[in-house]
């Protein structure tokens, strides 16, 4: 399913995942894998990260419950009248490696973004059983038609580096770290 | 003396600020579909055909093309025969902030120390040339910084050569990986000084793209580096295929006898500019 209008071939070609992920979904899932996202997902980019960890660190609660959850990093651009959300595609991942095993730790299943992660976050990943995929960098406009609702959770005052929970229907996607270690793009690399 | 005022730089700047955010230029545009018809790799022409697909919905429905709506970079050359009244800074940077305003742009401007947002994407940054006539142009580039970040500077010493050269960009665009949304357009500036090395890289970047140096040699160059990037398999999103780089721009510029200084400003594909002559 797809909201677009125009609809590239591309479509035809992912895997249905539904979010939350069920029991064993995001165990199946194989680097190189394209997928196609539909559910609930939360946000965050460089300052909710640091604010979580702030969190963390006074030992209060986060604002939400990331247990079973995807976290994708992204910071949209405002939406106009009439319009869910603005742009909204993927910021480049390691910048939130520093965070990121923590967050496996209390559960947190999924994130998205671009770009590699550090050894340290595979390692997290293979540990607790996450997988961490990558969205169309520079597609930000095609990715927010597959956005069907947005709800402000958190850190409001960070603008467009706030939390939010987005509705996802159909946005596409590749894994790139799967349960059991693989890598793709080092998969990619390795092939040529 | 021409007389320009500050209410009409104002509003150009603002709306160049907005068309930037939103319109892929037709070069752009050109190269991507190109990339896409001698894409080697399934998955990458399917990806290639995605981001054809997000320009046309950017464009169409006015949603920005890429949500890093960036940090506001301007080139602007001013005719000397030009007269402004008013103030030529504070309109570029009311223009800016309007701009980001009106045209629902992501404010991505913070304090570099506190990290708290200006709200407004100002200050832009601007770099002013003089020129000669009575018009003056501005290049508007909002800089997205998955890819500013992957650049890199260094200051070779003369011995290094064109191919310490090479090996310095080809190696800076290994390393950013899938980092800054490949294919990229990589610019080049070498020779100058240290800050003139940078600028000029960031000046390449307003080349139409794919049209190569005035120079022979340097154009080779461009070729030659271009090839290598894509030989290494990277491509698109870092997701594999022959287009990791779209092109490469060089410029060049005399150097001390003792240096050659070489920046690389990595530019992703979401290349958004606008010009305008007022």
């Amino acid at each position: 399913m797809s909201l677009l209008r125009y609809r590239p071939d591309f479509f035809d070609h992912l895997k249905e995942v539904s979010l939350p992920f069920g029991p064993g979904v995001a165990e199946g899932l194989r680097a190189g894998d394209l997928v196609s996202l539909s559910g609930t997902i939360y946000t965050g980019r460089d300052q909710t990260h640091r604010r979580l960890d702030a969190l963390l660190d006074q030992g209060k609660e986060l604002p939400v419950d990331l247990s079973g959850q995807l976290l994708y990093y992204v910071g949209p651009s405002p939406a106009q009248p009439g319009q869910v959300i603005g742009a909204a595609g993927p910021t480049t991942s390691y910048r939130m490696d520093q965070y990121t095993p923590r967050l496996l730790e209390l559960g947190l299943k999924a994130t998205m973004g671009k770009g590699a992660r550090s050894q340290t976050v595979r390692d997290a990943m293979e540990k607790h059983q996450a997988i961490y995929l990558a969205a169309f960098g520079g597609a930000g406009a095609l990715l927010s038609q597959c956005i069907t609702a947005v709800d402000l959770i958190a850190f409001a005052d960070a603008g467009p580096e706030a939390m939010f929970r987005f509705q996802l229907k159909g946005f596409p996607a590749v894994v790139i770290n799967d349960c059991q270690g693989a890598d793709f793009y080092e998969q990619t690399r390795s092939q040529r | 003396m021409r007389t320009i005022s500050s209410d009409e730089i104002i509003a150009t700047v603002r709306d160049l600020v907005k068309a930037a955010g939103t319109d892929l230029e037709p070069d752009i545009l050109d190269a991507l579909v190109q990339a896409r018809d001698e894409e080697v790799s399934p998955l990458a022409r399917h990806v290639l055909e995605l981001f054809i697909a997000n320009a046309d919905i950017a464009s169409r429905e006015k949603i920005p093309t890429c949500q890093d709506t960036g940090v506001a970079v301007l080139f602007v050359e001013i005719g000397q025969e030009v007269y402004v009244e008013g103030s030529l800074e504070d309109a570029i940077q009311e223009g800016v902030k309007q701009g980001y305003q009106d045209g629902f742009l992501r404010m991505s401007v913070c304090d570099p120390i506190t990290r708290i947002n200006t709200g407004t994407n100002t200050p832009a940054v601007i770099h002013y040339e003089m020129a000669a006539g009575d018009k003056i142009r501005v290049f508007m580039l909002p800089k997205g910084c998955g890819s500013e970040n992957m650049s890199g500077l260094t200051m070779l010493p003369p011995s290094a050569g064109i191919g310490g050269m090479v090996d310095f960009v080809v190696q800076t665009v290994v390393d950013a990986g899938p980092n800054p949304c490949p294919p990229l357009l990589v610019g080049v500036g070498m020779g100058g000084s240290f800050e003139k090395a940078a600028l000029l890289a960031k000046k390449s970047l307003q080349r139409p793209l794919g049209q190569a140096h005035g120079r022979q040699d340097i154009a080779q160059l461009e070729e030659e580096i271009k090839a290598k990037v894509n030989e290494q398999g990277m491509g698109v999103q870092g997701l594999g295929g022959n287009h990791t780089a779209l092109a490469v721009h060089i410029e060049s510029f005399p150097s001390h006898i003792a240096s050659l200084p070489v920046a690389v400003n990595i530019q992703c594909h979401a290349h958004r500019y606008k010009t305008i002559t007022i």
